[in-house]
């Protein structure tokens, strides 16, 4: 994957298939750690024990339209290829939590890339279920929340053109904001 | 996020009016491939881009969302249209450029854009670029 937001919608599309309700999204930047850290964690059904060990080998999938899953361990090398650490835990019925640590400066770290179209796309993809999306960019916070945008409007499913393009302009305009240099 | 939600609160009130004057249009229902492999492939530009025009067009009655691995990954990223009767058109290998036109000519007028759809000739999957 060219951009870790791609990554990103990736692997929170394994949360909707998992029946998630409910996923947070966090990004952590910091130029003085010299450190990403992106954590996604929902309450969909959650893995076995057993399944997680080799979760992250591309030959381990639950779907059934082919014979590999790729999603889990590309995010993985991406994360160990540029110094970084990669960390998946489960409980059934719980939930899964996926957390990918990269080194901010190595020259192999692919770009963070188009959140907006990424939470937009992930908008689009969940249904009824909601993201929790937070962005912390050194002391500078970013948060989302489409259950508050549900609440506003009083809808229950938000998948429509005239709010996303507003979600896309607030996600655009929000990581500028905190990103900005004082 | 909440001075902007109190915008688009207002945005949506007038748009619910007009809304309401619009009906009985064809709900076509647009699912774009977003496992992996179509994500890989381009899925977002493409999902991205079908959100614009349905906005810009005003297609009301057009639903866009995501389905998982349709289970062709070499022709990612994968469009699938189904009309009110559940028939299905799929549109392969597609990019932003190639979804205004199936905006304009299946979703508007209802016209399939055969040079990019998918054939299945005794099983077997047929490449647009060959077809014919």
């Amino acid at each position: 994957m060219k951009e870790l937001s791609l990554h990103i919608l990736d692997i929170t599309q394994n949360s909707i298939r998992a029946k998630a309700t409910l996923v947070s999204l966090t990004i952590i930047e910091s130029s003085i750690e010299n450190s990403i850290s992106i954590v996604i964690e929902d309450n969909g059904i959650g893995i076995s024990s057993e399944k997680l060990k080799n979760i992250t080998d591309p030959f381990v999938t639950s779907r059934t339209t082919r014979k590999v899953g790729l999603g889990l361990a590309l995010f993985r090398a991406a994360a160990e290829t540029c110094g970084g650490s990669f960390e998946i835990t489960s409980q059934l019925g719980v939930g899964t939590k996926v957390v990918a640590l990269f080194k901010r400066d190595h020259i192999d770290r692919a770009p963070l890339g188009n959140m907006a179209d990424t939470i937009v796309t992930m908008v689009m993809s969940f249904g009824v279920a909601d993201l929790m999306y937070k962005h912390y960019y050194n002391d500078q916070t970013f948060a989302f929340d489409t259950h508050e945008i549900k609440e506003t409007l009083e809808v229950e499913n938000i998948n429509d053109p005239e709010i996303l393009q507003w979600i896309r302009e607030v996600i655009i305009d929000g990581l500028e904001e905190i990103m900005e240099e004082e | 996020m909440a001075k902007s939600l109190a915008e688009l609160k207002a945005i949506r009130e007038k748009k619910i009016n007009d809304i309401n004057l619009r009906h009985g249009k064809d709900g076509y229902r647009v699912v774009v491939g977003m496992a992996t492999c179509g994500i890989a492939a381009g899925a977002r530009p493409v999902m991205v881009k079908l959100m614009e025009e349905v906005s810009e067009k005003g297609l009301v009655d057009v639903t866009v969302a995501q389905t998982g691995c349709i289970g062709v990954c070499r022709y990612e990223p994968i469009v699938e249209v189904y009309d009110t009767n559940g028939d299905k058109v799929t549109y392969i290998k597609m990019t932003p450029e190639k979804v205004s036109k199936i905006v304009e000519e299946h979703l508007i007028k209802g016209k399939v854009v055969d040079e990019y759809t998918m054939t299945v000739i005794d099983g077997k999957i047929i490449d647009p670029t060959i077809k014919g």
